[in-house]
């Protein structure tokens, strides 16, 4: 019974990893293999040409997925790392105050925020209605319905996720490390790039993780900014199961996109894994 | 040596806001600090010693007052510019640094050529019998060696002064014995100037040239470790360093005389304030001669402490009780002299008293 303890103690979470992970996935990795139509019904079919079919047809989606959630990830942490540093080594008393602040968003929905952004950039909304107005801008001017507007409503949806554990390493860092390196003749910059950024580097690790998985999936920016030529692979599995009740295509798809993304960890934890960075960065 | 003072402070002052209010960590500080000297900054928690520590560093800038090394003013250069090195009261050691990486990190920043750079760091490495260990990171490492590595990583850019911020306050009490012979001796071998911050006074006593006393802002005395001890300034310096007891009276033709007591204080006359080493009384039921200086008591208690017992003795002349602690050496037999509640004479040599002050 001793012996069994540890094992009963993880009982709970490997059931909840059964019954919520575990089932669904099997369950659509069936429906992925079945072939039919929703008014006849669908059989399993063991038709592994579901996958090649789906890739054919929608690669440019899945590739323009993987561009925007790429670029999306590199603008937040460019903005997002900076955003990060601020608040830990000058945030002062009013850290907590402003991680709050960072939050905020996240009471409203993300339909909601991003709806908002539409009307926003409306290409004769409030904004550039009335820059153009002023003649400021040209009357063709839009930004609605471009790789902008969706690589930019990706970043500041997901921008916290970037921020927050670029946050926590750069909060545990030392200052009196830094102090060292300056104290042995490193400037400012130099401490920043042999000490400080090293140090942090697992927090850019982790924020990348949680940002690019979920931008490239997100079908709600391109559908409410991209218009009708930013289409990214979220909005044809969205489109596929719930429009055209076509099961199999949507699970093929929904599987290829997470084997891709997968890969792409992957690879990813092992050019860049943690120790290695910190290894290289040492040099 | 070159004439010049290694470090100098004029006059420093460093005030801190802290919500809202301003706090003087260091009120004042005047101290020159000799080439090659092992200088020690000694004072209780609080009393600015890191502050001290950190203007001279470069970390922090007097809100008053000039830091100059050799010579030269650097109130206002940034740490990176200054040519001392620091080794930190926590160490900070990069910890994503092997510690081949830590200790030649200071000649990399100031782009020494590699193979220097492999021969001052090899070199450094066996002068702290780190050798065969540089792979290593920090955390691998004990609190020793771990000191030993911020050292080295201090020492090898040959700096003119090496600061040290209770270099030994993480280790326990046998380490710290040993590290404090091995520093001695690394600084005998560099030949470098060490500012050493403790609140360790024994510490301070038994490694430095001189010692900086100091308390709240301020230095109270700056003098040899035997000065210091022999002849403390202040009775904050007395009480600070080593038990010592306090008489205080009032002298009439060099004699401070209560009841039966008398304390010769040769030369002085008014209200003076006596202090006389435990080690320097003797304890006995007869009333010894009369050249001595010389007070009556009852033992209060009597501790056994292996190499000597310690006496506490309240003074029966003294109407504030006072209670004066009296080591007697253990060289004959291990009998105690005299038993709790025992009446007893102490007696000490007229020149083992001193005069706070004088
Ligand atoms: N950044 C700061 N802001 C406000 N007050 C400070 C600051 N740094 C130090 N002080 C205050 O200045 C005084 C001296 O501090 P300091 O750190 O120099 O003491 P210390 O002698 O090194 O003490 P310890 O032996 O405990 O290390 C303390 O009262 C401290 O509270
Ligand atoms: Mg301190």
């Amino acid at each position: 019974m001793k012996r069994l303890t540890p094992y009963l103690l993880v009982l709970p979470s490997w059931i909840w990893l059964a019954i919520f992970l575990v089932v669904p996935m099997a369950a659509m990795a069936s429906v992925s293999l079945q072939t039919g139509n929703a008014i006849d019904g669908f059989a399993m079919t063991f038709s592994f040409s579901n996958y090649g079919d789906a890739l054919s047809r929608y690669s440019t989606q899945l590739l323009r997925s993987l561009l925007y959630g790429g670029l999306a990830t590199v603008a937040m942490m460019l903005i997002g790392y900076p955003v990060a540093y601020w608040i830990a080594f000058r945030g002062g008393r009013r850290k907590s105050m402003y991680l709050f602040l960072l939050l905020l968003p996240f009471f409203v929905s993300f339909v909601l925020r991003t709806i908002s952004w539409n009307f926003l950039l409306a290409d004769n909304g409030i904004l550039f209605g009335t820059l153009k107005g002023w003649g400021l801008l040209p009357e063709g001017f839009h930004v609605l319905a471009t790789t902008f507007a969706v690589v930019g409503g990706l970043t500041y949806n997901f921008l916290p996720f970037m921020i927050l554990p670029i946050y926590v390493a750069l909060e545990r860092v030392d200052p009196r490390v830094v102090e060292a390196a300056q104290d042995l003749y490193a400037t400012r910059g130099a401490a920043f790039r042999r000490v400080v950024l090293p140090l942090s580097l697992p927090g850019v690790f982790a924020g990348v993780l949680m940002t690019f998985v979920p931008a490239t999936a997100d079908p709600i920016n391109a559908a409410i900014l991209g218009g009708t030529s930013n289409t990214m692979i979220g909005n044809i599995i969205q489109t596929e199961y719930l429009t055209n009740l076509n099961y199999p295509t949507a699970s093929a798809l929904s599987f290829t996109l997470m084997a891709v993304l997968l890969v792409g960890i992957f690879v990813y934890a092992r050019v860049l894994g943690t120790e290695n960075v910190l290894e290289a960065a040492a040099r | 040596m070159t004439g010049l003072n290694a470090i100098e402070l004029e006059d420093v002052v460093k005030e801190y806001l802290s919500h809202g209010e301003v706090v003087q960590a260091v009120k004042g500080v005047t101290l020159d600090i000799a080439e090659g000297e092992f200088f020690s900054l000694l004072g209780p928690s609080g009393c600015g010693k890191t502050t001290t520590m950190r203007m001279i560093a470069g970390f922090e800038e007097p809100t008053k007052g000039l830091v100059k090394l050799h010579g030269q003013d650097v109130t206002n250069v940034p740490p990176n510019k200054r040519d001392v090195n620091m080794v930190f009261q926590s160490y900070a050691l990069f910890p994503h640094m092997s510690v081949w990486d830590n200790v030649a990190f200071g000649l990399k920043q100031k782009k020494t050529p590699q193979d220097e750079i492999k021969r001052r760091v090899g070199e450094m490495l066996e002068i702290v019998d780190l050798t065969g260990r540089e792979k290593r990171r920090p955390r691998e490492m004990s609190g020793g060696q771990q000191q030993r590595v911020a050292l080295a990583r201090a020492l090898v850019n040959r700096p003119r002064a090496l600061l040290l911020d209770e270099p030994l306050g993480a280790l326990d009490l046998k380490l710290r014995q040993a590290m404090q012979i091995e520093l001695k001796r690394i600084q005998r071998e560099v030949g470098i100037t060490f500012v050493y911050v403790t609140h360790d006074q024994s510490e301070a006593l038994t490694m430095s040239d001189r010692i900086a006393v100091m308390n709240d802002g301020l230095v109270e005395q700056l003098a040899s470790p035997r000065e210091i001890y022999e002849r403390p300034a202040t009775g904050f310096v007395a009480g600070f360093i080593g038990t010592s007891n306090l008489l205080t009276g009032t002298a009439v033709g060099g004699v401070l005389k209560v009841g039966d007591s008398r304390v010769l204080v040769p030369g002085h006359d008014g209200d003076v304030t006596v202090t006389v080493r435990p080690e320097k009384i003797a304890i006995g039921t007869e009333e010894p001669a009369p050249e001595m200086s010389v007070v009556r008591g009852t033992v209060t208690e009597v501790v056994y402490l292996g190499t000597y017992n310690s006496y506490a003795v309240r003074l029966s002349d003294s109407t504030d009780g006072t209670v004066i602690t009296v080591f007697q050496q253990n060289a004959h037999d291990a009998t105690a002299t005299a038993e709790r509640g025992d009446s007893v004479w102490l007696s000490w040599q007229a020149r083992h008293s001193y005069v706070i002050g004088s």
